[in-house]
């Protein structure tokens, strides 16, 4: 435990920064309130809000850790969102339309995996596919309008409350500690690792490449199908145009800022899961600033340019001096 | 193996862009409008990218079809090369006047001079474009956007009757004109009121699901009870910030007065159930005016005002059940 305390050091470090930033700009945020047996407070609200791309997260570290990356799951979203409303305003109940649009997430990424693993293209071309196509597919679903529905089952996949959390949260954690110990308590982790640092290596080591590929992949699909639902729930209505419209680039940036590089290998569920969290923490605190809104992206730009720098294999010696000075200072 | 992994990405891309047509009304010449029959126009609209571009196509199918005009719809799918094709096209196949949407504002003078060359009127539909030679169309028939959010204003300084109101702002996609305009409307609607003023404004980004985290934030940053009224840009943000105050335990309507742009279908549903209080309507209807003027022009050449400003209609509870009925169909 202590090993994942350094690793996520100055993940930990950054995400304090942002929580102290949201105070500075709303005091009380970090207070928690029980009301009617419901957790109400700032860091809920994080987690609340930040639970789709901390999905998208923590579907899209693995696949990045095969050296791949899923462009898709925003789309996979609004296919999964249009077709949980289409099916419960289709009269079927609430668990067959989740069980619908969780069923699309496999098959999406499963199209994605077999692109990728059998037939070879690469990942960001292969899933740009259903990112440009996968979009089309919802609209054609919702007919390009906004697909509501009233059936409060489904609704209450956001707005439901399980042991005080809401259940987004509890959904996010969930998958998080599921993947989690899918990928470390057994040898899948150090497969996937395995495929992402050398495939031809993996192989003739006897990992099963191939399967290993295809399954990251549907994988990816299934928490970007969760994600989808969510955010369909939120609003109770399908909007094929806007959900998770650009969402899988937030996932990549956590999954970056969680320490996976680009070039595969290495990865973890919980530093992506940190990183998706800092960036919700981050946009939770602009959106509440009350600085003009022409400043939104722009903020958000300079804080992520300077979280990467200060990651940045240049920065992290420095870092690592002035940590071991003030442990020292601290013992003494 | 590899062949057949292309055809089926490439089906499904062009499953996914098939548009669905539709199939006009069918209610016949009520006020057939004699210099118009027989004509034939060509429209090329942006696609169908919301519930309120579908219901602008429809309506102009459904007054063409009143009106005893052949019209020629093409999709072109959000792209400005997809509606040049249409316009040269429209042009060879010799229309008698062809509608436009643009779907940005710059790059039309080279097609529009071919029009213009062959004699055949243009009318912009819902935008303006960018040219220094405005003799290219011979009209646009758009909403005014400054008076849509000047008759926001003025409801809610209306409504108020004097009371002090601190407003929170869900702006739209920032750096577009519209937003811009919208707020500035606004602002001005609420000027003669001087105790009326926006406390906060973000942007809700046009969507449902951001127009509910801007306004939980709101909820979140202002003191509990402090805020009194909503001004979003358009319905479906309001949608996403009603759904926000009902979660928060607030009365949207009642003890939060929520009022905003567009007037598509579900923000009657919404005032129908008493949770937001007004909205000014941004018209679908606006090919039956582009007829209107062509028929004129062609009948005794009667030149349109470069002009044509649709009427901001504000629209309260009290019709919202049955607006709701009329415009559900035709979004």
């Amino acid at each position: 435990m202590s090993g994942w305390f350094m690793a996520a050091r100055s993940r930990l470090i950054l995400l304090a920064l942002v929580l102290l930033a949201n105070v500075a700009v709303a005091p009380g945020f970090l207070e928690l309130r029980l009301v009617e047996g419901r957790l109400f407070g700032g860091i809920i609200d994080i987690l609340n809000r930040g639970a789709p791309v901390i999905l998208l997260a923590i579907g899209m570290a693995p696949v990045i850790a095969t050296r791949g990356i899923d462009l898709s799951v925003g789309a996979i979203m609004a296919i999964a969102g249009a077709v949980a409303a289409a099916s419960v305003n289709a009269g079927h109940a609430w668990p067959v339309a989740v069980l619908a649009a969780l069923g699309t997430g496999l098959v999406c990424g499963l199209w994605n995996g077999v692109l990728v693993t059998i037939f070879r293209l690469q990942p960001i071309v292969a899933t740009l596919i259903l990112m440009v196509a996968g979009r089309g597919i919802a609209q054609m679903i919702t007919e390009g309008r906004v697909l509501t529905f009233t059936d409060d089952g489904l609704a209450g996949v956001s707005s439901a409350t399980l042991l005080g959390l809401p259940l987004p949260v509890l959904i996010a954690l969930a998958a998080a500690m599921i993947t989690g110990l899918l990928v470390r308590a057994t040898a899948l982790g150090l497969f996937i690792e395995a495929v992402g640092t050398s495939p031809r290596a993996a192989r003739l080591a006897g990992v099963p490449a191939p399967g290993i590929l295809i399954g990251v992949y549907v994988w990816s699909g299934l928490m970007a199908a969760l994600a989808g639902l969510i955010a369909a729930a939120d609003i109770r209505g399908a909007d094929a145009n806007n959900a998770g419209l650009w969402l899988e680039l937030d996932a990549i940036l956590a999954v970056v800022i969680g320490g996976t590089s680009l070039y595969g290998g290495r990865f973890s569920i919980s530093l992506s899961v940190l990183g998706a969290v800092i960036l919700q923490g981050m946009r939770t605190c602009i959106l509440r600033a009350g600085l003009p809104p022409e400043l939104n992206l722009l903020l958000m730009a300079l804080v992520i340019a300077l979280v990467l720098v200060v990651q940045s294999p240049a920065c992290q010696p420095a870092i690592a001096r002035l940590t071991t000075r003030l442990r020292r200072r601290g013992a003494a | 193996m590899k062949a057949l992994a292309k055809y089926g990405a490439v089906a499904l891309m062009m499953a996914a862009m098939a548009g669905c047509g539709d199939k006009g009304g069918t209610d016949k010449a009520t006020k057939a409008n004699e210099a118009a029959a027989a004509m034939t126009i060509g429209f090329s609209q942006i696609g169908s990218e919301s519930g309120w571009r579908a219901a602008e196509t429809k309506l102009a199918k459904l007054e063409a079809e009143k009106r005893g005009i052949n019209l020629k719809v093409s999709d072109a799918q959000q792209q400005q090369a997809n509606q040049i094709k249409a316009i040269r096209s429209f042009i060879a196949q010799g229309v008698d006047a062809i509608l436009l949407a643009p779907v940005i504002s710059s790059g039309w003078d080279e097609v529009l001079g071919e029009a213009k060359a062959a004699n055949i009127p243009v009318v912009l539909l819902d935008r303006q474009i960018d040219t220094a030679d405005p003799s290219l169309y011979l009209s646009a028939v758009t909403s005014d956007t400054v008076e849509e959010g000047r008759v926001a204003g003025r409801w809610l300084v209306e409504k108020l009757a004097g009371r002090d109101c601190r407003v929170v702002e869900i702006q739209g996609t920032i750096g577009a004109s519209l937003v811009a305009n919208r707020k500035k409307g606004f602002e001005e609607g609420i000027s003669s009121a001087g105790n009326v003023q926006i406390v906060r404004t973000q942007s809700g980004e046009f969507t449902r699901a951001k127009g509910k985290e801007v306004m939980e934030g709101f909820i979140k940053a202002e003191a509990p009870g402090s805020i009194c009224a909503v001004y979003a840009h358009n319905d479906d943000m309001m949608i996403g910030a009603i759904q926000a105050m009902k979660e928060a335990g607030l009365k949207p309507g009642s003890e939060i007065l929520a009022v905003s742009i567009d007037a598509v279908p579900d923000i009657f549903k919404a005032m129908a159930d008493g949770d937001a209080n007004a909205t000014v309507e941004l018209t679908p209807d606006m090919a039956s005016r582009a007829y209107d003027l062509l028929a004129a022009y062609n009948k005794d050449g009667t030149v349109p005002p470069k002009w044509v400003q649709t009427p901001s209609t504000l629209y309260l509870p009290d019709t919202a059940a049955a607006e709701y009925e009329r415009r559900k169909d035709l979004y």
